[in-house]
């Protein structure tokens, strides 16, 4: 299939970047995996195309003390193989695996699974779940926007026309928390019917806290708010979680399509925040 | 089988074909670009069902680079009909099928007009400009909503019954009078979309002041595609040469006549210039052929015990909006195979096309075996339930045994050879079928979340589509020989030319096995040639796993032909009788003195030369045979399926698969295991993953890769292969087909298993794909599981769906 045409640049800076996205119907390019088809399918025709995957000020994962910030053009498997990740946040490195196949996950970006912000994506709820935090560049300057701000709507964030995220503080998960992504879907490459992402802080046999971020189960990505006060001293055995998880469907909007009806959505977020919590408690 | 001392038979040789398609060296279809070539690009109607009212092409034309734009009206007259080969009733109806519609448009994708342009994103960006005018008519995508007849896919037809096709063994009502137990089930076979590596493209190339043309085209069947584009688009036959190039898997949707091959013919016959249209995978997903699609009610008439007495059958088939080439045979073909392994006294099918404004469908791998085999094997099993009886021990009650052979069916086909008892036993070995028993026991005793099922299907089917006498008493328009030639070259070297087209199955390598084995040459001294009608002019080409059970025994005939002219040549140059001549490994010698000897070599260059030859006879080796058989052959085997359920997402995940095959004789083990490695992948991929859904406006919901769900090599299980041998009788090679028969098998052993992992919560069937909502469906209501969501799809963030109706997203606007 053939898109629109169209033009392209390749800034290599972010100033430039934004600079070539005034004016007109531009749009950021990174890997591509999720836009391309969008254009193929002559479902999107931008003008201009402003490629970003060689801002090099966009790419890679660097320690800021408390926070990892990560480049937004840094490829899906950057991310699965990077050190610092593996230590600090094994959430994002375990999630990011279970998107689609190597092929993808060498050209799509972090940054460009956010800002596409599919609610059936695996990174915008552990993003969520993670409280991470955005930077975004625009005409007017830098700034950050919460993970609670950042998913607007349906394929809809904060990043503005004219604007590129350049890229995302995740806080490192100190001693005592553990986190699990639990990913259902048919076949390996598929994205997910339904998600879980699950950080928790153990205190002996029961929960301390716990922060639960849902994939496809609206139309942004969510927290399961009422699950997470639950689960705050629950027992991690005789029924407690159980009793939690039961609540994780509560608040939530999920799509009728043809992984499944909105109706085996919210029982299935229930088992697999059960089962998410569990693991990530190590029980 | 000649005895030599060569033997390639039964090696594993690599495929001599791979080199050149792991290195980029595949010549493709969309490869081809010849001087001048032109592109084509087709304007596909968005609605399933609709009137054309107008159809404005000149905006297009005004559009860079375009050379020509025509709607269906205006290329009518010069683009026919297309063919059905198998119009399996006199009274079937059979509407017309013009490659552009010309009044109104039957199902998502069928094409109303073309352009041609300078270049492929020139015709892409062009195709926008035509505007169509529809006036919309009502979808009827179900088949028992289009059997009333209210909505009409062809109106002038007067209904949606295509026709009826009535088989009879025996008198099932006087057998079923006299039975203890009368078992119905309904089982649905859902639409499958065939999904090929390659997608399908075609590039005419005109000759001679457009009086000869070449026509290259991703097909299984360049020798029948000549034989009807001629007859469709009125070309001699002499004039048109039709070359299948390298062709990347077609499992039947490339054995057809499609519209945009005869459309590619009279465009460049009209323009004079080359050109090449080459489909999109979402474009393809409409407009190449479906498979199976259809609806089963089974009865089986029983004693108490489970002895079959008779077996009714009432079929529903799903033609789609037209009638492709052998659409109509797809379901009679299955006819003779619903009592499978079974000995019974009656059998009763009727057979009912119904056209519905969907995709036509056609031959998907395995054609009509696929869907009798699951009935019966799922009936078996189900009966096997019901009256409390080992489902293994049941089929073995019922089987034909192995002293039984030969034994002619109730469906009058004669089953030459067979031995269901030992491949069964192999496969209960290799599987632990009694462990596994007693790890499901205690699942289901401790309420394990995760249930244990076994599925079995003892499958045999009926391939190596041949004898040209059945295929006619069943209104087949070809015949069912293949054909061979043998060129031994000066130097000794062999030329194989065969009637065969492959497209992915290793016939170069196993035809040369064939030959290096009857000549006695070495099997690098081979080349086989196929798939162009110059080369190889005599062809019926590949699919119903036919290829080697009538090409392959057609060069072994050849070769035969050739040790025979050979013989007489030997004879003259070692100055002995004709009679003393023995042939063995490759070297003609006279009997009783074994020094006196000439190579098969020495004997070629010496054909060559002809300065010392018999009298009377033709200098020359080369050799034709066409093999028309007396039977069709008759793989078997017995699969064994062990499922995991998780009861709580309803998720299910294959443990364990062993598939015992008995193919007859085995050229090349390793070709027959990716054979059967492939087929059972598309055989799980209909129990558990692939459905083609439509909306019921009559939209593809699964219009892309995204939501229809192929799976890879990482979501299916470890297969655990063997075999055991049991010749054919009705070749001299003693092979039977294997292209199919891990499809046909394995569909049923996985959803028995699943099945079978439900039992106690009531459940006697799920709907395919068994996909994991259905199975939580089922056991929350007892049901099947019933239709999927078709309110959206997953691809694309869900765009041109309901889900996102009303959402502001990136998208657009449709292209259609
Ligand atoms: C076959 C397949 C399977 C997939 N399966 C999964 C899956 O299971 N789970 C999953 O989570 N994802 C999946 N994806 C999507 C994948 O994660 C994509 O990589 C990701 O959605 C987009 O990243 P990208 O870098 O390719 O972005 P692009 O496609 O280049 O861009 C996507 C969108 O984001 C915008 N954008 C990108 N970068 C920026 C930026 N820095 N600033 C502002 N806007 C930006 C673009 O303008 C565009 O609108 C799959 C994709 C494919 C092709």
């Amino acid at each position: 299939m053939i898109p629109a045409s169209f033009e392209y640049r390749r800034p290599s800076t972010v100033d430039e970047a934004v600079q070539a996205l005034v004016g007109g119907d531009a749009k950021v390019l990174a890997g591509g995996q999720s836009l391309l088809p969008l254009l193929r399918l002559r479902l999107a025709f931008p003008d201009l195309l402003v490629d970003v995957g060689r801002v090099e000020s966009m790419r890679g994962v660097r320690d800021d003390g408390e926070h990892l910030v990560i480049g937004a053009v840094t490829t899906h498997h950057g991310v699965v193989t990077d050190p610092l990740i593996a230590q600090h946040c094994p959430l994002l490195a375990q999630a990011t695996s279970t998107v689609a196949d190597p092929a993808v996950r060498h050209r799509g970006t972090f940054g460009g699974a956010l800002s596409h912000a599919d609610p059936a994506g695996d990174l915008p709820a552990v993003a969520l779940a993670l409280d991470a935090e955005f930077e975004i560049a625009g005409p007017t300057g830098r700034r950050t926007v919460a993970a609670s701000e950042f998913f607007v709507d349906y394929l809809q964030t904060a990043v503005g026309a004219g604007e590129v995220l350049v890229s995302v503080r995740v806080p490192k998960l100190g001693a005592g928390w553990a986190s699990h992504y639990e990913k259902f879907h048919r076949v390996a490459q598929a994205w997910a019917i339904v998600g879980v992402a699950a950080i928790v802080r153990r205190d002996g046999d029961s929960i301390a806290e716990a922060r639960i971020g849902l994939t496809n189960m609206g139309s942004t990505p969510l927290r399961a708010s009422a699950t997470e006060s639950a689960l705050a001293g629950a027992a991690l055995h005789d029924g407690g979680v159980t009793a939690a998880t039961d609540r994780a469907s509560e608040g939530t909007d999920p799509p009728s399509d043809l992984g499944g009806a909105a109706d085996y959505r919210r029982h299935l977020v229930k088992v697999l925040t059960r089962r998410a919590v569990l693991a990530a408690a190590g029980s | 089988m000649t005895t030599t001392e060569t033997h390639v038979i039964g090696q594993p040789r690599k495929r001599k074909e791979d080199a050149r398609l792991i290195t980029g060296q595949a010549r493709w279809t969309d490869n081809i670009t010849l001087p001048g070539m032109l592109h084509f690009a087709l304007v596909r109607s968005p609605m399933a069902h609709a009137k054309i009212s107008s159809v404005d092409v000149s905006a297009a034309l005004q559009r860079p680079g375009v050379l020509a734009a025509f709607s269906g009206a205006d290329l009518a007259a010069d683009l026919g009909s297309l063919p059905c080969a198998w119009p399996v009733t006199p009274d079937m109806v059979h509407p017309d099928h013009h490659p552009l519609a010309t009044d109104e448009v039957r199902y998502v994708g069928d094409a109303v007009a073309v352009v041609v342009a300078r270049d492929r994103y020139a015709v892409a960006d062009a195709i926008e400009a035509v505007e169509v005018d529809y006036e919309p008519l009502p979808a009827v995508v179900n088949m028992e909503e289009a059997l009333k007849d209210e909505v009409l896919v062809h109106s002038q037809a007067g209904t949606n019954k295509c026709f009826v096709w009535p088989f009879d063994g025996g008198d099932y009502d006087a057998v079923k009078a006299t039975a203890d137990i009368v078992f119905k089930r309904r089982y649905v076979q859902q639409r499958l979309i065939p999904t090929a590596m390659e997608p399908r493209a075609v590039v005419v190339e005109p000759l001679a002041a457009a009086e000869e043309f070449t026509v290259y085209s991703t097909t299984q069947i360049p020798h029948i595609l000549r034989v009807m584009l001629a007859l469709t688009v009125g070309i001699p036959e002499q004039k048109l040469r039709v070359i299948a190039p390298d062709v990347g898997g077609g499992f039947g949707s490339k054995l057809n006549v499609y519209a945009e091959e005869v459309i590619a013919l009279v465009l460049a016959k009209r323009l004079g210039r080359p050109v090449k249209w080459t489909e999109s995978r979402s474009e393809g997903y409409q407009a190449t052929i479906h498979g199976r699609d259809q609806i089963q009610d089974i009865e089986i008439a029983a004693t108490k015990d489970g002895k079959l007495l008779g077996l009714s059958v009432d079929l529903k088939a799903d033609m789609g909006a037209y009638l492709q080439l052998v659409t109509p045979g797809v379901p009679v073909l299955g006819a003779f195979m619903y009592n499978a392994i079974y000995k019974m006294d009656a059998y009763r099918f009727r057979c009912t096309g119904v056209f519905t404004t969907k995709t036509p469908t056609d031959a998907y791998r395995g054609a009509g075996r696929p869907e009798a085999t699951y009935a019966i094997e799922r009936a078996m099993s189900d009966l096997a339930h019901e009256i409390g009886k080992d489902p293994m021990q049941l089929r073995r009650e019922n089987w034909i045994t192995h002293e039984e052979f030969p034994f002619t069916t109730i469906a009058g086909l004669t089953y030459d050879s067979g031995d269901y008892e030992a491949a069964t036993a192999r496969s209960m070995e290799l599987f632990g079928y009694d462990d596994l028993r007693r790890e499901q026991a205690e699942r289901r005793d401790r309420n394990d979340p995760v249930q244990l099922g076994i599925g079995i299907s003892t499958f045999t089917e009926m391939c190596g589509l041949a004898p040209s006498r059945v295929l006619g008493s069943l209104s087949y328009g070809a015949g069912g020989w293949e054909a061979a030639s043998i060129r031994m070259l000066p130097t000794g070297k062999v030329e194989v030319v065969t009637g065969t087209a492959p497209h992915g199955q290793g016939h170069v390598t196993s035809w040369s096995q064939i030959a290096a084995d009857a000549l006695g040459v070495p099997f690098e001294d081979v080349e086989v040639m196929h798939s162009d009608t110059r080369v190889a002019p005599m062809g019926m080409d590949t699919y119903g796993s036919r290829s080697l059970v009538v090409g392959g025994v057609a060069v072994h005939l050849a070769a035969q032909k050739v040790i025979e002219k050979a013989k007489k040549v030997a004879a003259h140059l070692l100055e002995a009788a004709e009679s003393d001549i023995e042939f063995a490994a490759g070297t003609f010698s006279v009997k009783g003195s074994p020094d006196a000897k000439k190579t098969i070599q020495e004997i070629s260059l010496a054909t060559f030369a002809a300065h010392n030859f018999p009298d009377g006879v033709e200098p020359s080796l080369n050799s034709d045979a066409v093999l028309d058989p007396e039977n069709f052959s008759f793989p078997h085997g017995t699969h064994l399926c062990a499922a995991l359920v998780d009861t709580e997402t309803g998720h299910t995940k294959i443990r364990s698969y062993v598939a015992v095959d008995d193919v007859g004789n085995v050229i090349n083990p390793m070709i027959v295991e990716g054979q059967v490695h492939g087929g059972l992948a598309q055989g799980i991929a209909q129990a558990l993953y692939e459905e083609a859904v439509y909306d019921d406006d009559g939209n593809l919901v699964t219009g892309t890769l995204v939501d229809y769900l192929v799976p890879a090599a990482s979501d299916l299980p470890e297969f655990t292969t063997d075999r055991t041998v049991t010749p054919a009788t009705s070749n001299p090679l003693g092979v039977k087909g294997v292209g199919e028969a891990g499809t046909i098998a394995s569909t049923p052993a996985v959803v028995n298993a699943v099945v079978d992992a439900l039992r106690p919560f009531g459940i006697d069937d799920i709907r395919m794909p068994c996909t994991p909502e259905r199975v939580w469906r089922a056991i929350q209501d007892r049901s099947s599981g019933g239709d999927r969501s078709a309110e959206g799809t997953v691809a694309y963030g869900g765009t041109q769906t309901a889900t996102t109706a009303g959402r502001d997203t990136e998208a657009g606007g449709g292209a259609q």
